[in-house]
């Protein structure tokens, strides 16, 4: 079974189990390809969106409620998903929130990944009470539901930061208080891998040569957990995002000057009755196919990744 | 059995006192006490006072424990908002929280393992399939949004049922009620099942795949074989055999119920206390958010230890393994 030429890494990679795995599962593609083309559609918003809906200057009261394909009743301008009160073309407004959803949702798993993954090392490694005080701090966040604990830590959080700044600091506040709320499965994850991992012979080695225990926590026992830390923070994400539409539709989150998905459905709700449904419809589609693909990916790297299951 | 239960009682207590001292914190330390009752134009003298007759310049371990006293005594302070007893205003909202969260625990067990059930025994039935897809998109769907989607279809649309409040209450000594007229128990419909639709999804696909091992051993087909029928075998012997783990996942989702409620009753306007909670924290009324989080951290490990002793009660096998265990 030798091959003739060395291959690159390129090659190993495309002839992986990894690679194998993901051509053979059709839904995974495409919930891939939907990540991906809302994240660049995301990254790239000044130049997709057919307008900016945060500058004034560009909204026209008289296009309000415009139905989606239809051209306006005043101006004759025509929106391929309508417009909100305000006039604003939905389009764009989707496009935008999408990214304070995104940005949000991403900024709040990296800091939940960091903590966890940090405190999950120390626990693990250093055992003891550090090991004891750590978990137990889980434990007692586990036994309340997340979205609990991000509403709590929003209100304290504005309630520490003054009145005038309270706006400006929103998405600040909200990654926090997201990120804060979902630390625990990556520290519990990670600290039973770190209790496997210690026991092997290569860490005795590294102890051996005198390195240190920053040093072999970080060189030499992280690589090794960082799979199923990759599988956590994919569904964390889904959750992340589906916090943060939670908290912003509850008026808790984002402010009206950067509506994410979850502000824009708060407004569409306002209009339900009126039978403005397109307000309502689009950003709600738009976050479940953002949520629901995220967490397709979440459950086929889980399920690819799991030795136990080959 | 004995020293299991103090174990736990005293695990339950010690949660509780780190929960009252976080909510302890909030309350204290949040944004200026003073500040917040009196406002920025009071004198000093009146700080003076106020510091005093609040206790603010005693030792922070002495004012946490006469919070705690006080907490006991269902006094949480004033609201900074509305200037009122907070433990008045969570009187007046709780019968609304409870009502809906019993009504939705009610649906989600009830639809949860009879469609559980269904689904087990017709398990390729076109029916139970479509059942178990429907439920998937429920399990993706955030809480909000199934609210949101309820509201268009039963109220705007069909006009079937009401899209916010509580309808006609009544009140029976100082519980106000809605579940005693028609238009109070329109009104808890929708909230009810957007509340429980999570929890059932979850209880039923739990029932089913339980279902579906314990059908499969000896002891059931002993049952048919002894001519027993089939009403008995489904709910005398196979269901009650699915029970551990649904109970404590119902217990557990309680909890979450509870939690969730914020939410639906947002949507729907429900005069309950997540409500009011939720406006806590949009005006940054710190008194009601610690005392929430005093009352929710209390209800969440009351159902964490109630669910410990069911387990005793139903399983007696795991009694026995704690007797083992400890070498007795």
């Amino acid at each position: 079974m030798k091959s003739a030429a060395p291959k690159t890494r390129w090659q190993r990679f495309q002839e992986s189990d990894f690679i194998f795995d993901y051509r053979h599962a059709p839904v995974t593609i495409v919930a891939s390809v939907v990540v991906l083309v809302l994240a660049l559609t995301a990254v790239l918003a000044p130049l997709v969106a057919p307008s900016n809906p945060f500058d004034p200057a560009s909204l026209n009261l008289m296009n309000g409620f415009t139905p989606p394909m239809e051209p306006n009743a005043f101006t004759g301008e025509t929106f391929i998903l309508g417009t909100d009160d305000q006039g604003r073309d939905l389009l764009s407004a989707i496009i935008y929130g999408l990214r304070v959803s995104l940005f949000v949702g991403i900024m709040s798993v990296m800091l939940a990944m960091g903590m966890g993954v940090t405190l999950g090392l120390l626990a693990g490694y250093i055992g003891g009470w550090v090991d004891n005080l750590i978990m137990r701090c889980a434990d007692i966040q586990m036994t309340f539901p997340s979205i609990l604990i991000a509403m709590l830590i929003f209100g304290v959080l504005r309630g520490i930061i003054p009145p005038d700044l309270r706006d400006e600091m929103a998405i600040l506040v909200l990654i926090l208080a997201i990120g804060l709320s979902e630390w625990v499965p990556f520290a519990r994850t990670v600290r039973a891998t770190t209790l496997v991992e210690k026991e092997k012979e290569y860490v005795q080695a590294a102890r051996l040569i005198g390195l240190s225990r920053i040093q072999i926590m970080r060189r030499h026992i992280l690589p090794n957990v960082l799979g199923p830390v990759l599988v956590i923070a994919t569904i964390t994400l889904a959750l992340s995002i589906i916090a943060e539409a939670t908290l912003s539709f509850l008026g808790v989150g984002a402010p009206p000057t950067e509506p994410s998905l979850g502000t824009l459905i708060r407004i569409g709700q306002d209009y339900l009755f009126s039978g403005e449904w397109w307000i309502l419809l689009f950003p709600a589609l738009t976050l479940l196919a953002l949520a629901l693909s995220v967490n397709l990916l979440g459950d086929w790297l889980k399920d690819t990744l799991n030795p136990r299951l080959k | 059995m004995l020293a299991i239960l103090l174990r736990r009682l005293y695990q339950a207590g010690l949660v509780l006192l780190l929960v009252a001292l976080v909510s302890f914190s909030i309350f204290r330390f949040v944004g200026d006490p003073v500040d917040n009752i009196l406002g920025q134009e009071a004198t000093v003298e009146d700080r003076r006072e106020l510091i005093e007759r609040m206790g603010l310049d005693d030792p922070v371990a002495v004012q946490y424990v006469r919070f705690i006293w006080n907490a006991v005594r269902g006094d949480f302070g004033i609201s900074y908002r509305t200037a009122e007893p907070v433990s008045g205003l969570i009187a007046e909202r709780l019968p609304a929280t409870l009502e809906l969260a019993f009504v939705s625990a009610m649906f989600a067990l009830t639809f949860g393992i009879l469609l559980g059930i269904y689904t087990a025994i017709r398990r390729d039935g076109f029916l139970a399939n479509l059942v178990m897809t429907v439920s998937l998109i429920g399990v993706s769907l955030p809480t909000f949004l199934i609210g949101v989607l309820l509201i268009w279809l039963f109220a705007v649309e069909l006009g079937w049922l009401p899209s916010f409040g509580r309808g006609k209450t009544v009140m029976i000594g100082s519980w106000e009620t809605g579940l005693l007229t028609a238009s109070g128990l329109k009104s808890i419909l929708l909230p009810a099942v957007t509340l429980g639709l999570y929890q059932m999804t979850l209880i039923m696909r739990l029932v089913r795949s339980e279902m579906l091992e314990v059908l499969r051993q000896d002891f059931i087909k002993f049952a048919r074989a002894r001519g027993l029928t089939e009403r008995m075998v489904l709910f005398r012997h196979a269901l009650r055999n699915t029970l551990v783990p649904v109970t404590t996942v119902a217990g557990l989702q309680l909890g979450s119920i509870v939690a969730f409620a914020i939410i639906t009753e947002t949507v729907f306007q429900w005069p309950g206390v997540g409500l009011m909670f939720i406006n806590a924290v949009y005006f940054v009324d710190i008194p009601v958010m610690s005392a929430y989080l005093l009352l929710v951290g209390t209800l969440f490990v009351i159902i964490n230890f109630a669910v410990d002793l069911l387990y005793l009660a139903i399983d007696p096998r795991i009694k026995d393994d704690h007797l083992k265990g400890n070498g007795s």
